[in-house]
């Protein structure tokens, strides 16, 4: 298995490369424009030219067409309703609005108490988990009888539907009588309102993810370890390094690139996550609970469109997080750039 | 470049049992062996993975009145098959399986189909602006899908498709992912020669693509399926606004389970149960092909 080493991370690398190979075979190609078409009558050569130039654009255009008229699309009317009074109960009569959306936004605690939490799970929930599953690849990485089953069950929870496993871990930390407290009842520490309480509700939504997600990145991790050469290795032990010498200073470093795209992705993932708090809450789940302790932005954004109908606002909301999702792209694309530099 | 097919199941089974002085291009990293702690401290991740998934069939086999009292149980009770007939028939999982296996059969479809094509002209063939139509593909996977829903629903109403499953298939036909995965297969794993053997012997496009591309492709289209699908089976934003209990996908239903459609906890996990049970199915029958693309994913780039 080859590694560029570049994960995706470095997509704006991974495209040069991608521009390079194109310009490479289109090189290794040149004859192809001129190739020798089985020119018996002209039409037949014309049809044959116009095929070879035109196909591409028919192969990509199904992509482009679906992708623009579901995602791009809705995407600027998405702006343009956030400037409007749109309501559920009379989606016909939608009143220029200006950028009232928007200020009421803004001075909603909500949208800031939003905001805070989506951060905070997003932080509890992403930095254990990174962490651990390096740890889980390195292990991984040795040389293991039943590699291959290990691996699977690793990957377990990821195939678990995200609203099985919710409706699980609900059960597991309920208050009263759940499994999580019942097992710290003995060993003596205070049961803990995970429903109420605001670290102990975000951490169990949290919880939630990291059980999901942890598996699914050993395994990325895991390829990127495998294609460090191993010479690096041999050559840390050479000069003594132990093994968590090698680990520090030949693994992780390599590693770099992965992480900062696991980063890159877990954090998008965590910018929208829904579908955990939603059902954590039962009844009261698109609040994210009595206090909106874990009413996470997405949650927010449905919440205000779907329950209290002014979609309007719904549509200002997910423009606010587009928003701070280029913020925080431009923010890993400095990052990068300083980590090449230094390099 | 391992190909998937390398990372299917021959190679990797029989990683760890070949000679240690083998340098294997998987697994090069490290030739040491495990010692018992990492063993010790696997299991114990492999428990936490697969804990939960074990607890939900001892639950589901239980009472709600058994699930009230502490300690929880540990060990199956004798009432799973009447949760699961009552979580099947009242609270509509039945219905809401065959639903979401015919929507993310058909999204699974649509992407691999697409993605295939596109990824094929972005490895493969030379047109103008290849270069920068490949960034903006790549540029929207950070896209959220918050940002479509406002007027994809507004149209929903409009075209009076509520409720109606192609309204959870079309958007989700394609994607960006799966034509950046296909493309970074296809550079490695499609020889140029073939292509221009085949148009030499004057082929249509439309015959390179089926008989060359599609071979060549076949098993990396075997992965992007799988994880299509189990995107597809997990997608829940876009779902939950436009169906309701009367036409639901699993997420909808066990949405609407969750929030007291029935009080009763022994069937809201049997209704758990049933809607991760099809993807655990799948992935049993296919997990080290699932493997190996996640893992041949994250090395390209």
């Amino acid at each position: 298995m080859t590694s560029s080493n570049e994960a995706l991370a470095q997509t704006a690398s991974s495209a040069d490369a991608a521009s390079d190979s194109t310009e490479e075979s289109g090189a290794a190609r040149g004859a192809q424009g001129r190739g020798t078409p089985p020119s018996d009558t002209s039409w037949r050569s014309r049809l044959y030219r116009w095929d070879m130039k035109a196909s591409p654009y028919a192969f990509i255009a199904p992509f482009f067409i679906i992708f623009g008229a579901f995602s791009l699309v809705p995407l600027l009317y998405t702006a343009w309703y956030s400037l409007h009074n749109v309501q559920l109960s009379s989606l016909d009569s939608q009143t220029w609005a200006g950028l009232k959306n928007y200020t009421n936004l803004f001075d909603s605690e909500f949208f800031w108490n939003a905001l805070g939490n989506t951060f905070t799970i997003g932080v509890i929930s992403t930095v254990p988990q990174l962490i651990v599953a390096i740890w889980l690849a390195h292990m991984l990485n040795y040389r293991l009888r039943g590699s291959i089953v290990w691996r699977v069950v690793m990957l377990t929870p990821y195939a678990t539907s995200v609203a099985a496993a919710t409706l699980v871990f609900v059960l597991l930390f309920s208050p009263d009588n759940g499994m999580i407290n019942w097992a710290l009842d003995l060993v003596g520490i205070d049961p803990v309102n995970w429903r109420e309480s605001d670290w102990g509700s975000q951490l169990a939504v949290s919880s939630i993810v990291i059980w999901r997600w942890t598996g699914y990145n050993a395994l990325i991790y895991l390829a990127a370890m495998q294609a460090i050469p191993a010479d690096l290795y041999e050559s840390a032990a050479l000069d003594g390094a132990n093994r968590w010498q090698q680990f520090r200073h030949v693994t992780v470093p390599m590693l770099r690139p992965t992480i900062l795209f696991t980063v890159v992705v877990s954090t998008i993932g965590a910018t929208q996550l829904f579908g955990e708090p939603l059902l954590f809450g039962g009844v009261s789940g698109t609040k994210g609970g009595s206090q909106h302790q874990y009413q996470t932005l997405g949650l927010y954004m449905y919440d205000q469109g779907w329950i209290n109908g002014n979609l309007g606002k719904a549509a200002a909301i997910a423009w606010s997080m587009f928003l701070i999702l280029l913020v925080i792209a431009a923010i890993n694309l400095l990052i990068t750039r300083r980590l090449r530099k230094a390099q | 470049m391992t190909t998937i097919s390398d990372v299917t199941p021959g190679r990797l089974a029989k990683e760890g049992a070949g000679p240690p002085t083998r340098r294997r291009i998987m697994g090069a990293g490290k030739q040491l062996h495990a010692g018992p702690i990492t063993y010790v401290s696997l299991a114990l991740f492999g428990v936490i993975s697969l804990a939960p998934l074990l607890w939900t069939v001892i639950a589901a086999s239980r009472t709600n009145a058994r699930l009230a009292q502490t300690p929880p149980p540990f060990w199956f009770g004798g009432n799973l098959f009447k949760n699961l007939d009552t979580a099947w028939n009242q609270a509509g999982m039945g219905s809401a399986m065959f639903n979401t296996i015919l929507v993310a059969s058909c999204i699974t479809v649509g992407t691999v189909l697409f993605s295939t094509l596109a990824g094929f002209a972005f490895a493969k063939l030379k047109f103008r602006f290849s270069s920068t139509l490949l960034l903006m593909t790549i540029g929207t996977m950070m896209i959220p899908p918050q940002l479509a829903v406002v007027p994809l629903y507004l149209w929903m109403s409009d075209l009076g498709w509520a409720n109606q499953l192609q309204t959870v298939i079309l958007p989700t036909l394609v994607s960006a992912f799966g034509t950046f995965f296909m493309r970074q297969y296809l550079v490695q794993a499609l020889p140029t020669e073939l292509i221009e053997a085949a148009r030499v012997d004057g082929a249509s496009s439309l015959r390179v693509v089926w008989h060359v591309v599609f071979p060549a492709a076949r098993p990396a289209m075997a992965v992007l399926g799988l994880l299509t699908f189990v995107m597809a089976w997990n997608d829940f934003l876009w779902p939950i606004i436009a169906l309701n209990q009367e036409n639901p996908t699993v997420q909808v239903a066990l949405n609407a389970l969750g929030t007291g459609y029935i009080p009763d906890d022994s069937v809201i996990m049997a209704g758990a149960l049933l809607g991760t049970l099809p993807l655990l199915v799948a992935f049993l029958l296919f997990g080290k092909q699932i493997v190996g693309g996640i893992m041949q994913g994250a090395v390209k780039g």
